[in-house]
């Protein structure tokens, strides 16, 4: 019999986790209205001063997808592990970190990709225009999937460990700020008519820099945890 | 290493390097005093007062060693972090584990310094700049290792997951290296160089040099101090430090 390619198991993964979260679609809907709620609050606590919201806009959107995207880390590898499915795949012929990639991008679809299309929805309640708008959207498409791939390190270093909802924070959170600066840096900036290029340049390099190394350093803390 | 007849691994043995540090300590305490020491002197006493600053920039003289240490401690930690991954190597690990604190301490001390020097210079204790921001970061990283290794209890796993997290955050030591240069912020340009002469009075840079000397030896011993405390208390072993029969140590194991 002939093993699979790497590309069938990373299909295979991806489908799988997928089709998991289809399973349960409630789970992917909470990590959704938690965003639209706690973007909501802001208006209410701040005050719905127009010009105020504007300028909180960008970084509080940015700092709900960052948020989701944490509370949504445990369930990246925490039900696999706890059933013993995670343990198996570790033995699969192919590179760990294949399938590692494969569920990462589930992740990202099912809990950052929700968030990207419903960002401009968001925006119109802080009051952002067209372009900001446009560029809101772009900087979550290049930023959640960095957040996903920093995340899933957190995730995989804190297996099984009590407490490890607080932990995961406090170890993924700082690892985040760059993403954040840069992703709210270029909404604020095509606010004041400066162009955004620059930060968003930056945060591609901080994407393709996380896809060079986080995986790799996923798989290891994987290997670590199941030991 | 058998060609020159050194036994290079001897160290490597916890229970070597015990005694071996124990020896080293009074020396790079005694270094670290008398460097401190000069270094004080000269930047209170002998380099000259700033014609913009006053007498408030005289902080720098703890500040900037202080920031220097916080991000070299952290690479050096990295270091014995990545070393022990690739080696399997146990002392490697307490290494990290005994640098953890000191570094989290001096970046500390730098922020601490850093708004000392920015309520009178620049008018408030604290700025969202660059520098600062990444170094407060840094903070974050000591902390979140120690905490890491702290609530995992197989110390195996807690010495490799730890190891695992310092590798990742050296990311961030050349963001805080470069983030003047990179940024248009409010802390300064780095001031002393490698490449260029610096720019200030040469009593000041002498008194910065000895001060980043004697943390560096500070460091050193406090670390050694804390690495002996981390290899007593893994190994434990109620015949620890006599030559004990196999037997014995794997009765206690």
């Amino acid at each position: 019999m002939s093993q699979p390619s790497m590309w069938e198991a990373l299909r295979w993964v991806v489908r799988r986790d997928l089709l998991l979260a289809m399973r349960h679609r409630s789970d992917v809907a909470m990590s959704v209205f938690f965003v639209v709620i706690v973007a909501s609050l802001f208006p209410l606590g701040v005050g719905p001063e127009p010009t105020v919201l504007r300028m909180i806009g960008p970084g509080v959107l940015w700092v709900t997808a960052l948020l989701a995207c944490l509370l949504s880390l445990g369930r990246l590898f925490t039900a696999d592990y706890l059933d013993g499915v995670l343990e198996q795949m570790l033995l699969i012929p192919q590179p760990l970190v294949v399938l590692v990639v494969g569920k990462v991008f589930a992740h990202w679809v099912i809990s950052g990709l929700p968030v990207v299309l419903l960002s401009p929805l968001l925006g119109l309640q802080f009051g952002l225009g067209g372009g900001s708008l446009g560029v809101l959207t772009l900087s979550l498409l290049l930023g959640t999937p960095t957040l996903s791939m920093i995340g899933a390190i957190g995730a995989a270093l804190t297996l099984g460990l009590r407490g490890s909802g607080f932990l995961v924070a406090l170890l993924v959170l700082p690892l985040f700020v760059p993403v954040l600066i840069f992703g709210a840096g270029a909404v604020t900036s095509s606010l004041a008519g400066i162009g955004s290029e620059a930060n968003l340049s930056l945060l591609g390099a901080c994407f393709l820099l996380s896809l060079a190394f986080a995986p790799w350093a996923t798989a290891v803390a994987l290997r670590i945890a199941l030991e | 290493m058998s060609f020159t007849g050194i036994n290079w691994f001897k160290y490597s043995s916890p229970q070597a390097f015990h005694p071996l540090a124990g020896r080293m300590i009074p020396w790079f305490s005694a270094a670290a005093l008398v460097l401190i020491g000069v270094g004080l002197y000269i930047g209170f006493f002998v380099a000259p007062t700033d014609f913009q600053q006053g007498d408030a920039y005289r902080i720098i003289f703890v500040h900037v060693p202080a920031a220097w240490m916080s991000m070299f401690l952290y690479v050096i930690m990295a270091a014995w972090a990545g070393l022990g991954l690739g080696l399997n190597a146990r002392p490697s690990f307490m290494m990290a584990q005994a640098i953890a604190p000191t570094g989290a301490m001096f970046t500390f001390l730098a922020l601490l310094t850093g708004s000392m020097w920015g309520k009178p210079t620049w008018g408030a204790w604290w700025v969202w700049d660059a520098r600062l921001t990444s170094e407060l970061i840094l903070l974050f990283q000591y902390i979140g290792i120690i905490l890491l290794r702290a609530s995992i209890d197989d110390l195996r796993r807690a010495d490799r997951a730890s190891a695992v997290f310092a590798l990742v955050g050296v990311v961030n030591v050349p963001i805080i290296y470069f983030s003047v240069r990179w940024w248009n912020t409010l802390h300064q340009g780095a001031s002393v160089s490698m490449t260029a002469s610096p720019k200030m009075a040469a009593t000041m840079v002498t008194a910065m040099l000895v001060m980043t000397l004697g943390f560096w030896m500070y460091s050193i011993a406090v670390t050694l101090a804390r690495m002996r405390c981390v290899i007593v208390e893994r190994e434990r072993q109620p015949a620890w430090g006599k030559n004990a029969s196999i037997q014995e140590v794997a009765e206690a194991r």
